[in-house]
């Protein structure tokens, strides 16, 4: 009957996600890193190498995107002349680094994580606080569909 | 008869799960996708589609702007023409480029994002859960839960932060007036009525170094105008009558001279050992016991390095996505936690609307778990009844927690209907959208936590 269709519908729930959690390593002080510590959870179902190798190449873009190299001291010098205007318009290093690494991302979930029905949210929208591995298939909606250039209007 | 009454309110609230079907003001949220700004849980006020972010307080900003317009505003008017007859032209230019810069920073660093970081997703707080010990009932507040980690070989205690349920990163702090956590954290300025953190930091030292040479400009040219008139022979009352604005402009610059030099040195020495105005005034890192291991981690050992590492470091971008839209799964299934809202803060309707938006007083009333927020002894119809009828009321958050009181005889809402948030059919619910949900400062959907009113537990102050 149609009252106990709403009813039903209404104590629907969404699948429970499994999700996993990779927290932040913070060893070498407050530069973005993650853990590379391999969960257990995904033992049966990811490659321990392919994961830590992932993790590790994460960390290395986000050591390229936070360093303290020549680009980002011309740049903060010439945005501290300008009165920070020219980051009106222009893309910070960071900015661009973040644009690789979700695109890595991307990569990584087609080629290897999708196929084994994982899923790699990208960790700046978790705050860069944690890196999550999912098996929620919804998501695969809205974590791809991200456009990077709603991160930067500042 | 009463199945149809029944039935035909449920539909609106079935409607909200799916949203394919067509409903008043349903409509107008699914064809409307919203940003994340609009649904941000921190006490903060966003200006151009989420462009501009600022404190909810702005303090004195307006103070700051206004002084520093008006004491230019003299300057240029009458100490210029002055300077420039008898001097050089070059005055001005240098004072109207100083003013620029200034009045650019201060508006850079109150509308900039200081480094908020979004709050945790319901599965990471449940994850985060998990690996903690709770002892207790979750009806007090448990001791504050820390984790030792190490950075560069120094021992240093991240505090878990109740109302963002994650574990602080390093150096980064609650602030209590906007609500959030803040990375860097540095301190809440009034005077510029923001916080000043990790993404503003540079643009706040560049306001208080920029300040302190255009008071040190004006008060200089000032002075000079006022001698230059007093050698034509005057005295120096008379010269103070022919110009009696740069009396005033005299006052102001001498009083905010001492502070702001003050403070542009402070900062130069926090800038240079890689502190900041939190730790220092903590004594976080001095080193009282002696010992090497409470020194700074995070100091370069170096003043260049330290200083090139806060101010021309990399420039991260804001993590909390102001601009962004809401998925359409964000969009509301309420859950309870959220509903409790309207019970608890009865009398504070209008700060819940602008701390968690309009919205969560829409989706109280269009959703179907409101009825949890009524005695479970009173037969369905009537508070349903009661949810229709606010249902098409557009300001009907008075109306729900009306229709509870009547339900009660006119007992205090607030006093009855907490209870009843901790229904067991909340938690059937399942709410997807995070920040919105953590708006909410009440109980956690995991029930092995914390605390009624989810006090963080660096000063907050509550909402009057």
């Amino acid at each position: 009957m149609a009252e106990t269709h709403s009813l039903q519908d209404l104590r629907q729930q969404p699948a429970v996600a499994a999700k996993v959690f990779l927290q932040r390593d913070y060893t070498h002080g407050t530069m973005c890193q993650f853990q590379t510590k391999f969960p257990s959870e995904l033992e049966t179902r990811i490659d321990k190498q392919q994961f830590e190798e992932t993790v590790r190449t994460l960390n290395n873009l986000y050591t390229e995107a936070e360093k303290l190299g020549s680009q980002s001291l011309i740049e903060g010098c010439l945005a501290c002349l300008t009165a920070y205007t020219v980051f009106l318009c222009m893309e910070t290093h960071y900015e661009k680094v973040l644009k690789k690494i979700a695109k890595f991302i991307q990569e990584q979930n087609d080629k290897i994580y999708a196929p084994r029905g994982l899923l790699l949210t990208d960790p700046i929208e978790r705050g860069l606080r944690v890196y999550e591995a999912g098996s929620q298939t919804f998501q695969l909606v809205t974590t791809k569909s991200r456009v990077p250039e709603t991160l930067y209007l500042d | 008869m009463m199945k149809n009454c029944e039935y035909q309110q449920i539909d609106p609230r079935a409607l909200s799960v799916l949203p394919s079907s067509a409903q008043n003001h349903n409509e107008k949220k699914v064809q409307r996708p919203r940003r994340k700004w609009e649904v941000f849980p921190g006490k903060n006020r966003f200006f151009c589609d989420g462009r501009i972010i600022v404190a909810r307080q702005s303090g004195i900003l307006p103070l700051t702007l206004g002084l520093i317009v008006v004491t230019c505003g003299l300057f240029f008017a009458f100490d210029c023409p002055f300077l420039v007859k008898h001097l050089t032209v070059f005055i001005p230019v240098i004072g109207g480029v100083l003013f620029l810069f200034v009045v650019l920073s201060l508006l850079r660093t109150s509308f900039t994002d200081p480094g908020i970081l979004p709050r945790a997703t319901p599965d990471e707080a449940a994850d985060i859960e998990k690996q903690i010990d709770t002892s207790g009932s979750s009806t007090y507040r448990p001791p504050p839960r820390t984790k030792e980690i190490l950075i560069n070989q120094q021992v240093v205690k991240l505090k878990y932060c109740f109302t963002c349920k994650t574990f602080r990163p390093p150096r980064t702090s609650h602030c209590s007036l906007c609500d959030n956590c803040v990375e860097r954290f540095d301190h809440h300025c009034p005077w510029v009525g923001n916080c000043v953190g990790k993404r503003n930091y540079r643009f706040f030292y560049s306001f208080i170094i920029s300040l302190s040479f255009l008071t040190s400009f004006i008060f200089g040219c000032v002075i000079t105008h006022i001698t230059l008139r007093t050698q034509a022979g005057k005295s120096i009352v008379q010269a103070i009558q022919e110009s009696p604005a740069s009396v005033v402009e005299l006052v102001i610059c001498f009083f905010s001279i001492w502070s702001i030099l003050g403070l542009s040195g402070f900062h130069t020495y926090l800038i240079a050992s890689n502190l900041t105005t939190n730790e220092d005034i903590k004594g976080s890192w001095s080193s009282k016991q002696g010992a090497e291991d409470s020194g700074n981690p995070y100091t370069y050992n170096s003043i260049i390095t330290n200083c090139c590492a806060t101010l021309c470091g990399p420039m991260s971008p804001s993590l909390i996505d102001r601009r962004g839209f809401l998925s359409d799964e964000a969009i509301p299934v309420v859950s309870a936690s959220e509903i409790e809202l309207p019970p608890f803060t009865a009398k504070n309707d209008s700060h819940m609307c602008t701390q968690s938006t309009k919205d969560v007083l829409e989706r109280v009333v269009n959703s179907f778990d409101s009825h949890s927020l009524c005695p479970p002894g009173t037969p369905k119809t009537s508070p349903l009844s009661v949810e229709v009828s606010s249902a098409t009321a557009p300001s009907a958050e008075a109306s729900p927690l009306a229709g509870c009181s009547r339900q009660q005889d006119g007992q205090p809402v607030a006093a009855s209907c907490p209870p009843f948030s901790r229904n067991s059919k909340r938690d059937s619910l399942h709410s997807i959208n995070p920040a919105f949900r953590l708006a909410s400062p009440s109980p956690s959907m995991t029930r092995a936590t914390l605390i009624l009113g989810d006090v963080p537990d660096l000063g907050f102050i509550p909402l009057p």
